[in-house]
């Protein structure tokens, strides 16, 4: 079975978020860079498909050289070879495009992505890459597993339940918990890494159709109110009477 | 031209998230000088229908195949951008749900429009088309250009009031589309729907009541479910507590769980972690119920109390009763 797992560079969680002083980019000074925490639950199912069953784990970034680090971890985490798309990602449906490109020249028999990307937040990618290459994508998946050589079965969260679905390989899916238990490379993965394939492709020519054109942060919170635990009550008094949300 | 709402219902209703996606197309609609139709898919009650005027929806048009009742991406896809065609729409919305960024995202690719998902507030049409988004996670916000012809919009739930022009009344059509076996090839086999109890869907909730390891065992959840119950609001829980099995794993917020901004977030016994914020920061207004006052979660609160949830969940519990509903 050959998987391709598109993985995303972001922000590790727990960065400060800052913007240039023009407020018009985001401001990489001092920020830790992580693979995308969903896409982690599709890297490692992929690994745990490809132990069963054999085959292949490619690894896809659509990203500046500055990835090659977390392409490199993918690696050690246990994926087979990479590719990096030498582009700035510059939205979603360019980056899809550049996705699309590279699975319509290898035959993948499925494609594994996060949820959303925790930087942007958009939940996009997947769906724009089911859609361009005609195959089914399933959004998001908490469930994967196969049923038989070509079709397999995922669960999918739908607001208030889940959803069962068979398909047909091949197929888009992106991931979260609890498809899988992420991996922390160990030393051989590390070291088998730096020699595993990593290949760098110009991207295909394409437009974005949105623009970032301005940053801001959410106003600062006026400091919390605090009421006396013994008048707790008093709460949702307030809750009512000052802050009008009950 | 005009602009295209794509509504979502819930057992014969209209998923609230999906009112807000209307009363935010029908502003739009406004400015820009034209109508706004709704397109409506699965199980609706008509009467819930004709009430989208009521958010400014002069017309919907309602596909009531029976394959439909449940969702199915590429069917839903091919009803909506037929839709689109025949309104000519310039502008798409639809509420940021699961099923909506399935179906926003195709139809940018299929319409060859300008998606832009996290919407939390109106567009700024002077000059470029521009909304404006929540990124990382709630921390920043990003003024988004939409460049193309057609403009996709998918409003981030919660931050767009209903609005109601009560007793005004959307005119329904008929609506069928021509669908091949091949758009229901990802259709699911079964839909199991979470068990409420009677009580409210956390990801349509407008209050939330959660509860963290500071709550020491299932046995204590009585507490949450009380007082949530007085205050008709779901219930969720923190990662330790769905990790330990405390509670079903689709009660989870977070970073690694579900994203909700509920006017009003209650916190009990939950540090305030940063990767639990990330799943509730964009709430309104966030009360902290915690014994330590140096738990991170008071620096992102509007109101806090620093005590023992077992002695201060009880008195909220009272004061709940007895607020007049
Ligand atoms: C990659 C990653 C992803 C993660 N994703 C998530 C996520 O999605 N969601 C999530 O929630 N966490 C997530 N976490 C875990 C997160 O970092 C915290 O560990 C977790 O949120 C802590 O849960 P808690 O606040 O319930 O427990 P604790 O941190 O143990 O806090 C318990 C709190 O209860 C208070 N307390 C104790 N007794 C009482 C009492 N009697 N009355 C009142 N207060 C009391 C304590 O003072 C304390 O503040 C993630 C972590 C990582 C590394
Ligand atoms: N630049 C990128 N390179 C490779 N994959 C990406 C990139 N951006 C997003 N993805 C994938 O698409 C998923 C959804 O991202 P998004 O639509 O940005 O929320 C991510 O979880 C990744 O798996």
């Amino acid at each position: 079975m050959k998987i391709l797992v598109c993985i995303s560079n972001v922000p590790d969680t727990t960065s400060k978020i800052n913007f240039t002083a023009d407020n018009k980019a985001f401001d990489k000074n001092g920020v830790q860079y992580v693979i995308n925490p969903w896409d982690e639950y599709a890297l490692t199912r992929a690994i745990e498909l490809k132990e069963a069953k054999g085959g292949t784990v490619t690894v896809l970034n659509v990203g500046e050289a500055d990835t090659e680090p977390n392409i490199r971890k993918a690696l050690a985490i246990g994926a087979d070879d990479a590719i990096r798309v030498n582009a700035f990602p510059k939205d979603a449906f360019f980056v899809a495009q550049q996705i699309a490109a590279v699975a319509k020249e290898n035959n993948y028999d499925m494609i594994l992505m996060g949820k959303e990307s925790i930087d942007y937040n958009g939940s996009q990618v997947h769906n724009m890459v089911g859609e361009l290459l005609g195959i089914p994508s399933v959004v998001p998946a908490f469930k994967l597993d196969m049923v038989d050589d070509t079709t397999a079965r995922l669960e999918r969260e739908i607001e208030g339940g889940k959803e069962v679905i068979e398909v047909k390989l091949p197929f888009v899916a992106s991931s979260q918990q609890p498809m899988s238990e992420p991996r922390i490379p160990n030393m051989r993965g590390i070291m088998t890494a730096r020699t595993k394939p990593l290949k760098t492709v110009e991207p295909v020519a394409t437009e974005a159709k949105t623009e970032y054109v301005n940053y801001s942060k959410p106003e600062k919170k006026g400091g919390v109110k605090l009421i006396d635990p013994e008048n707790a009550g008093e709460l949702i008094t307030l809750l009512r009477n000052e802050a009008k949300v009950l | 031209m005009s602009v295209l709402v794509f509504v979502e219902g819930l057992n014969g209703e209209i998923k609230k998230s999906s009112l807000e996606a209307a009363s935010y197309g029908s502003q739009v609609a406004q400015t820009l000088g034209t109508s706004a139709t709704a397109v409506a898919i699965g199980d609706i009650n008509e009467a819930s229908l004709a009430r989208l005027g009521e958010q400014g929806i002069s017309k919907v048009l309602y596909d009531a195949d029976d394959r439909l009742k449940q969702f199915v991406a590429d069917a839903y896809v091919k009803v909506i951008a037929k839709a689109a065609r025949q309104e000519d729409a310039k502008v798409l919305v639809f509420s940021y749900t699961n099923i909506g960024a399935a179906v926003g995202s195709k139809l940018a690719v299929r319409l060859n429009g300008s998606l832009a998902t996290n919407v939390t507030a109106l567009p700024k049409t002077d000059g470029e088309f521009t909304v404006t988004r929540s990124v990382f996670s709630g921390k920043a916000f990003a003024d988004v250009a939409l460049t193309s012809d057609v403009k996709i919009i998918g409003v981030k739930k919660n931050t767009i009031d209903v609005t109601s022009n009560a007793g005004t009344t959307a005119n329904i059509e008929k609506f069928s589309t021509e669908l091949a076996d091949a758009d229901f090839a990802a259709a699911p086999k079964e839909t199991v729907m979470q068990d409420t109890g009677g009580g409210v869907l956390l990801p349509e909730a407008e209050i939330v009541v959660s509860g963290g390891r500071g709550l020491k065992g299932p046995e204590n959840w009585h507490l949450v479910e009380d007082l949530a119950k007085e205050l008709g609001a779901a219930t969720a829980c923190s990662k330790p507590v769905s990790d330990m099995d405390w509670r079903p794993h689709h009660e989870h917020v977070g970073q690694t769980g579900i994203t909700i901004g509920p006017n009003l977030y209650i916190a009990i016994g939950i540090s305030g972690a940063i990767q639990h914020l990330a799943g509730v920061n964009s709430s309104k207004v966030i009360v902290v119920i915690n014994k330590d006052p140096e738990a991170p979660f008071f620096k992102a609160a509007d109101y806090g109390i620093v005590g023992d949830a077992f002695e201060v969940v009880p008195k909220l519990i009272e004061a709940a009763k007895a607020l007049d509903k």
